[in-house]
């Protein structure tokens, strides 16, 4: 198969960047996404020319680091999928690419491909946490807890935290990213002690961070590489409202 | 050198409560006064970062990745295996610290091992009370699975994500000393040597990977938890950051480095598709539950797999091993697949792959059930093969997976160098020569929450005082050789991409020192791999400055140090004349090709002392004496 591809390429966040046209052959279907950037990277370097920068990491859709945004899309074309589970075969032989990478205030660019995500951890240090110090806890059957109820909490607990839902919102919210911990911890007893301090703390610093208002076009859930349910920000949405009517947080 | 193993006297089962009865504590007051280095934040280092600073120690902790949570201790997905006997199966701590210790084939120490299977149970508590999801029964306690290597169900597990969930809940507990202001965290930054100074550690030299600066950090004490060394393979299940660098600088400035050559290649992976290929993908060791292996009786069999009657088929493993069949351990099931595979038996392309057939199961317990229990699994299988797992058998071959050599540490997990401790898989103590599933993340949980915290005490209390000027010229002059190193990558200026050279190496010790080890490759292969380091520092094309980000100078510092630790594996292997665990030298073995040990020349640690870069590596001996256990022919037969 062979590709025409226009690549973003920008020095640094105070660089202005612009889309370089590369032609690429000799990729076939079972090549996943990153593995034909691989050979991109390989004929640059090997020609002495700086390679394109991106991030990348387990290459098996769990860690979170891939995350670029493919003919418009973040993660590409597989739905359910990250970049580093998209494959080649999915992408018609010929055609253009652009690749890009993720748009946000929140997210700004490093180099190339590369966006900085540090406001993801902060948004967790300000509240997405059990405060159990080690060696304090009980039996971990003390607390029976429904089987339905460990399942949902499972499902928001499955983000990755790769930031497609940023780049895929009109606003650049982190809404789902931000909901998803809310209501994993929320749905368990064992966050329930902290629950309101929490919503309060994470979406405070989610505001500080520059991220936009929920945009309400579940455009968030559509791109999410674990299919994380856009319910879980109406859930943020309760917890939130809760919590500030209520006065013992 | 001296190989001092600390290990608490008294009967086994009281080792650990003895030596925590003995420890000096530090008083809350002092524990301020002292600052702890944490390099690597998955399960070991996360969970070592949140409880040292919980105690109230200072601590700077560092990932070269942008965020601790992308470790990869994200990508473990069958398990955690504890001692709970929530089933009432007759599991205990005995019998977990006895299937740890034989699934070694006996070459771990006694006292790690038990202590091990001991604290494995307040792991699950912690853990849940963290919020961790683990899978339950309807009546709301917890589920187990059971895993290769056990006869009972002790594998605590959420779906096929247990070691994303489990980093979440260490991460999160981070992330709350983050936001406290108690830990300093230093993401983007990569550890490239050891500070030393009067013969300790008393800090580290890092670079930013997003804008090239060089800095030293300073610290009482130094805590690697960076991980294993299978990308020496090229082709394994790691993640493409993972290195080796941090332990291999440790090494360098005197660490040992023990059983090197006990890597251990993982069943149930996808097979490879093609020469393009990155990575390898695991499936997780728990589909063996429910999945049988097979592969046609007749070589060369071409039908597809629903066409081969039940009499062409061959259940390798249930024929060859009837008491745990296809739950054997990892290295024999391995080994049995590269056997079928030898003999043309293997299926798919290059005939490099086994069956892994669920139709039974489905017909037993219908399709929802298996759905539930790999639904995720055989989504990822799909995703990259384009077949249907629920249709048609999935097609696996083994693949470099886990490293159970590591650092030499003793029982309090400092290495040889005073005050540079190691933990998880970067350590070489709990596995011996073969890990059993589930029991890495054990491993990694038990030594970052519960075992440095209460041994570090021991060092702090005791260390030397440095005078402060002196350990920052020290760091400068480290500093200067680092960038000096640099320096001499980007000077090279060849025309070799990195990546082929990484293949290359990958090629050389996963022939002369994968699944098969003999006397006769070894020396060829440590030969081959001398020519590739001369290819490495003549040719290797890196382009950009350290100045500034730049991916292949990261990738080409790290295949630098991946090249001379192949040598020091293959060196390893060929001098164990033994086969045991993952070490499988084909001179030792039996008629019917099981592994022969040899307990009476090889039942010890080898760790190997650096000695010079031009110069032989020291083979030091740390004699294993099992006082609990009788050395038994490892059988699953």
């Amino acid at each position: 198969m062979k590709f025409t591809l226009h690549i973003w390429r920008q020095p640094s966040n105070s660089d202005s960047g612009n889309f370089e046209t590369r032609e690429i052959d000799g990729i076939t279907p079972e090549m996943s996404f990153l593995e034909m950037l691989d050979q991109v990277n390989m004929q640059l370097t090997g020609g002495g020319e700086p390679e394109v920068a991106f991030e990348h990491d387990c290459r098996e859709g769990i860690c979170g680091t891939c995350s670029l945004v493919i003919n418009g899309v973040p993660h590409g074309p597989e739905w359910g999928a990250t970049t580093c589970q998209t494959y080649m075969r999915s992408f018609e032989d010929g055609s253009e690419i652009w690749i890009e990478p993720y748009r946000a205030k929140a997210f700004p660019i490093t180099k190339d491909l590369i966006v900085d995500r540090s406001a993801f951890d902060r948004i967790q240090q300000a509240g997405g946490f059990v405060s159990a110090n080690t060696g304090s806890a009980p039996d971990a059957n003390a607390i029976p807890i429904a089987k339905a109820v460990a399942e949902q909490a499972m499902d928001s607990a499955a983000c990755i935290g790769c930031g497609a839902c940023v780049a895929a919102c009109s606003n650049a919210s982190a809404s789902l990213f931000v909901a998803a911990k809310v209501t994993h911890l929320a749905t368990l007893p064992q966050g329930d002690p902290e629950r309101r301090a929490r919503v309060q703390k994470m979406i405070a610093q989610m505001d500080a961070e520059m991220f936009g208002s929920c945009s309400n076009h579940g455009e968030c859930e559509a791109v999410c590489p674990k299919n994380i349910s856009v319910s879980v920000i109406a859930q943020m949405n309760r917890e939130y409202l809760r919590s500030v009517a209520t006065s013992d947080t | 050198m001296i190989l001092d193993s600390k290990t608490p006297d008294g009967p086994l089962a009281e080792k650990w409560d003895r030596y925590r009865a003995d420890s000096k504590l530090i008083g809350p007051g002092n524990k301020r006064k002292f600052k702890v280095i944490v390099v690597g934040t998955g399960l070991a280092g996360s969970s070592a970062a949140a409880t040292l600073s919980e105690l109230g120690f200072q601590v700077d902790v560092f990932t070269f990745h942008d965020s601790p949570r992308r470790a990869h201790s994200v990508a473990a997905q069958g398990g955690i295996n504890a001692a709970k006997n929530y089933q009432g199966d007759g599991d205990s701590t005995w019998r977990l610290f006895y299937d740890t210790i034989k699934g070694g084939d006996f070459r771990s120490r006694e006292a790690n091992v038990y202590r091990l299977a001991q604290v494995s149970t307040q792991i699950i508590d912690q853990c849940v009370a963290q919020g961790v999801p683990f899978a339950r029964e309807y009546g709301g306690l917890l589920q187990n699975r059971s895993f290769g290597g056990a006869l009972v169900s002790r594998t605590f597990y959420a779906r096929g994500q247990t070691g994303q969930q489990l980093l979440l809940g260490a991460y999160s507990a981070l992330n709350r000393q983050v936001g406290l202001g108690k830990v300093n965290l230093h993401t983007h930054a990569e550890m490239l040597d050891v500070i030393m100074h009067g013969g300790t550690a008393c800090g580290i030299v890092t670079r930013d990977l997003r804008k090239g600066a060089m800095t030293s950090h300073f610290a009482d004490a130094v805590v690697l938890c960076t991980g294993g060394y299978s990308n020496v393979f090229f082709l394994s299940t790691n993640a493409a950051g993972c290195n080796a660098t941090a332990i291999w600088r440790a090494h360098k400035q005197g660490a040992a480095f023990a059983n090197p050559c006990f890597t251990q290649i993982h069943p149930t992976c996808i097979p490879p598709a093609g020469d393009f290929q990155s990575k390898l993908t695991l499936m997780s060791e728990s589909l063996r539950n429910d999945g049988r292996v097979w592969v046609p009786k007749q070589p060369g069999d071409k039908r597809a797999p629903g066409d081969i009657p039940e009499e062409d088929r061959d259940y390798y493993l249930e024929r060859k091993y009837p008491a745990f069949g296809n739950l054997a351990p990892r290295d024999i099931s391995s080994r049995s697949a590269k056997e079928v595979c030898d003999e043309g038996r293997g299926v798919g392309p290059g005939g490099l792959g086994v069956y892994l057939d669920f139709s039974d199961s489905i017909d037993r317990l219908g399709e929802s059930t298996i759905r539930e229990r790999y639904g995720n699994l055989f989504h990822m299988y799909e995703r990259i093969t384009a077949e249907n797992p629920y249709q048609v058998p999935m097609r696996i071959y083994p693949a470099p997976h886990y490293t159970m050599g590591g650092l030499w540490v003793d029982y309090e997990l400092m290495t040889t160098i005073p005050g540079l401790f190691a933990l998880g898989e970067a350590n070489f103590s709990d596995h011996g020569a073969n890990r059993l599933g589930a029991s890495a993340l054990m491993q990694g949980l038990a030594d970052g929450y519960f075992v440095l915290p209460a041994t570090i005490c021991n060092y702090l209390n005791s260390k030397p005082a440095i005078n402060a000027e002196a350990a920052k010229e020290s760091g400068r002059a480290t500093e200067a050789q680092v960038k000096a190193r640099l320096q001499k990558i980007l000077a090279i200026k060849g025309s070799t991409p990195v990546e082929r050279l990484h293949r290359d190496l990958g090629n050389i010790v996963w022939e002369a020192c994968g699944m098969s080890r003999s006397g006769k490759d070894l020396p060829q292969a440590i030969n081959d791999i001398r020519d590739l380091k001369q290819r490495f520092w003549e040719t290797a094309a890196v382009t950009g400055h350290a100045g500034d980000l730049n991916m292949t100078l990261e990738k080409a510092g790290r295949v630098a140090d991946l090249i001379e630790l192949g040598e020091l594996m293959c060196r390893d292997a060929l001098t164990r004349e033994e086969s045991c665990g993952a070490h499988f030298r084909v001179e030792h073995q039996t008629a019917d090709g099981e592994a022969v040990r040899n307990d009476q020349d090889f039942c010890h640690v080898a760790a190997w002392e650096h000695t010079g870069d031009d110069t032989e590596p020291n083979r030091l001996v740390e004699e294993l004496e099992f006082e609990s256990v009788n050395l038994a022919v490892r059988s699953y037969k």
